[in-house]
């Protein structure tokens, strides 16, 4: 045995005693609440809690972060944040950089999940095939899963400067160099782009999964009827992949929705307010800017929250009826 | 059989054009994954003067020198045009528009050349002082240090706190499992980004601010792997706990010698995306943790791209660095992950 092991089972040995008494005491019914317990409390103490604590905080106003010096405000956090001239045009906003955040989130949740999706099932379907080599390849789409968002951010920065490798490529055939994530509509494609780039592999790979799960007899009928490929996609492939589709599409809703790291990293939510989304919002008014808004950034993250609930419903609902 | 990229084919082995087509998208979706990361790591072995060369080189390139004695290392030029053109010379030093140069066969004999009629020699070396720099010119092995111990404690304390719960909740009946698993899987809906803030207070009441515990509690208990061990365990048969108590083990020792080892599969799952989610994370770290000297390997690279943007070659070798733990994980593993990630269906 190695000094680890050794180790692990002393320290695994330690609840022994505690629990061959709480055995003795309790019936056995009671048992299943004491391995239930520390994880429990964990949940209520960062989760639960904290929930109600949102709310106390949206209620009231003040930087004061102790709960008992914070005035109470009403709705006013939430009138604040939700108050607007006119809806479409963020500027009018009482808190422009939030509307500029929720219609930058909206635009980047369609582009990023809409096209990530189509790529993965590509890729998927292709990877499907008799394909030389699979597994390398359905390691190498998904390496960049595993990768941290800052390091991400920071391996396309380093392309994307202004004396980076693309604008080098861009040289080299005579255009002229782009400050790529100092235009607006450039920084906004580089963050859908990169963020696809480093997800992508994920979707591809629960994808696969499901289609390898489609029984082969299936197709064998499919191609003995001389179903013409597209039709035997449409007719068969897709209806069957469907609750794989449907998960994928409500985990990438869930996470476009609350994207953050990379795009922070790679372009600080700009030019201006360009990339700057929900979460970066409420970081920023919480914890970055000068006077700490706690009030508001609780309020806004109530508001993600319900966007979020109704999202998981969802996905519960797809999760039972694949289970 | 009518071949086409939508369908699976099977038994066929003439090659068309569709084969051709799906080996062709792999093979540039392989570039467009491994170019970026294989850039990064040519990169982070130039030279600063190296990294300055636009159009950038493919390889680490910087100025050759030479070793002359008393007079330190010279940098080497070629002379382009005049005198001495196509000769080697080393610089001594720039006066105005005059370079002084030597023979580095003759070191005596200074030749004096206009600064324009001259360019510096390159050679092919990589640059190992940017990762040695790290150690010696950066706190770096603390914020490794700091990665690696909220990595490792969260994922044993994430292991033990969740599979505790999964065995009380598969094994045990008692009133109100079913409302207390419906309420683990809910904290699914309360992730962290919703609660920055109060969670920012309840660390501060604890005195976990800057301290490596304010992030490894909140994310030991995880709705995920709750889920997951417990419908793993929900596998195993009663009977072997029957057994046990047959003999008179008691209920923790059940637990962590019978079906702890039996959940080895679904624990290993597990163990990957602790692992995954802890070395990478980073909004909960910014917040929580203010003072550098508590970074993890993320934040301190968020604070030098922010603060060091001319020294892009130390910034480039602490990203490689970060990256390699993971990569070397799964490249051992790669297997077990991409086939547990399948199977769990979550991130």
């Amino acid at each position: 045995m190695t000094p680890l092991t050794t180790l692990f089972g002393v320290v695994m040995n330690l609840p022994e005693r505690p629990m061959r008494w709480a055995q003795g005491r309790l019936r056995e019914g009671r048992l299943g609440w004491v391995f239930v317990a520390p994880n429990l409390a964990v949940f209520a103490l960062f989760s639960f809690l904290p929930v109600a604590i949102d709310i106390y905080y949206a209620l009231t106003g003040g930087t004061a972060l102790l709960p008992s010096e914070r005035p109470y405000v009403g709705a006013e956090n939430f009138s604040s944040l939700l108050v607007c001239d006119n809806y479409f045009d963020a500027d009018s906003c009482r808190r422009d950089v939030f509307w500029h955040g929720i219609w930058n989130t909206l635009r980047f949740v369609v582009f990023q999940v809409g096209l990530m999706l189509s790529l993965s099932l590509v890729t998927a379907l292709v990877l499907n095939r008799k394909i030389i080599g699979r597994g390398f390849f359905r390691a190498a789409f998904f390496y960049p899963v595993l990768l941290s968002p800052v390091v991400v951010a920071l391996i396309w920065k380093w392309i994307l400067q202004r004396e980076g490798v693309l604008n080098a490529g861009f040289a080299s055939v005579g255009a002229a160099p782009v400050n790529w994530l100092l235009d607006a509509n450039w920084a906004f494609f580089w963050s859908v782009f990169v963020s696809i780039w480093a997800h992508m592999g994920f979707y591809t790979l629960i994808l696969l999964a499901g289609l390898q799960a489609i029984p082969a007899e299936v197709h064998e009928a499919a191609s003995m009827d001389a179903t013409p490929p597209f039709r035997h996609f449409r007719k068969i492939t897709l209806p069957l992949l469907m609750p794989n589709l449907l998960v994928v599409l409500v985990l990438g809703l869930i996470r476009a929705v609350q994207m953050f790291d990379e795009v922070y990293v790679l372009t600080g939510g700009g030019p201006g307010t360009a990339t700057t989304f929900i979460v970066q919002y409420i970081y920023k008014t919480g914890f970055a800017d000068q006077v700490r808004q706690y009030g508001l950034a609780a309020a806004a993250s109530l508001l993600l929250a319900f966007v979020l609930l109704g999202l998981t419903l969802v996905q519960l609902k797809g999760m039972r009826r694949g289970a | 059989m009518a071949p086409s990229v939508l369908t699976a084919q099977r038994g066929r082995y003439a090659w068309d054009w569709t084969d051709w087509a799906a080996h062709l998208y792999l093979l540039a979706g392989v570039v467009l994954m491994f170019g970026p990361i294989a850039w990064l790591g040519l990169s982070s072995l130039k030279s600063e003067t190296g990294l300055n060369l636009f159009p950038p080189t493919f390889l680490p390139y910087e100025q050759a020198t030479v070793d002359a004695g008393e007079r330190g290392k010279l940098r080497l030029f070629k002379v382009t045009e005049g005198d001495h053109q196509g000769e080697t010379l080393a610089e001594l030093r720039r006066i105005g528009r005059q370079a002084q140069l030597i023979d580095p066969a003759h070191p005596e004999t200074i030749i004096r050349r206009p600064g324009a009629a001259r360019e510096p020699v390159m050679q092919v070396r990589a640059a190992v002082e940017n990762y040695s720099g790290l150690f010696s010119q950066f706190n770096f092995l603390r914020y490794f240090w700091n990665s690696g111990f909220i990595t490792v404690v969260a994922t044993l304390l994430t292991l033990l706190v969740n599979s505790m719960a999964a065995f009380g909740l598969s094994k045990y009946r008692f009133q109100g499992r079913e409302p207390v698993f419906l309420l683990m899987l809910a904290t699914l809906m309360i992730p962290p980004t919703i609660v920055l803030v109060p969670n920012y207070l309840i660390a501060t009441e604890l005195g976990l601010t800057n301290s490596l515990w304010g992030v490894i509690w909140p994310a030991v208990a995880t709705p995920t792997g709750v889920f997951l061990l417990r419908q793993y365990m929900l596998t195993l048969p009663d009977e072997l706990i029957e057994a046990a108590r047959m003999d008179n083990a008691s209920e923790w020792r059940i637990y962590w010698r019978i079906i702890l080892p039996l959940s080895a599969p679904a624990l290993a799952v597990l163990a990957i995306f602790s692992v995954m989610w802890r070395w990478n994370e980073f909004l909960w770290p910014m917040v929580v943790l203010s003072r550098s000297e508590v970074y993890t390997l993320p934040l301190a690279l968020n604070s030098f791209q922010g603060e060091l943007t001319t020294q892009w070659n130390y910034l480039l070798a602490m990203t490689v660095v970060t990256l390699v733990p993971i990569t070397v994980i799964f490249a051992i593993l790669q297997k077990h992950i991409t086939q547990g990630i399948a199977s769990a269906g979550v991130k």
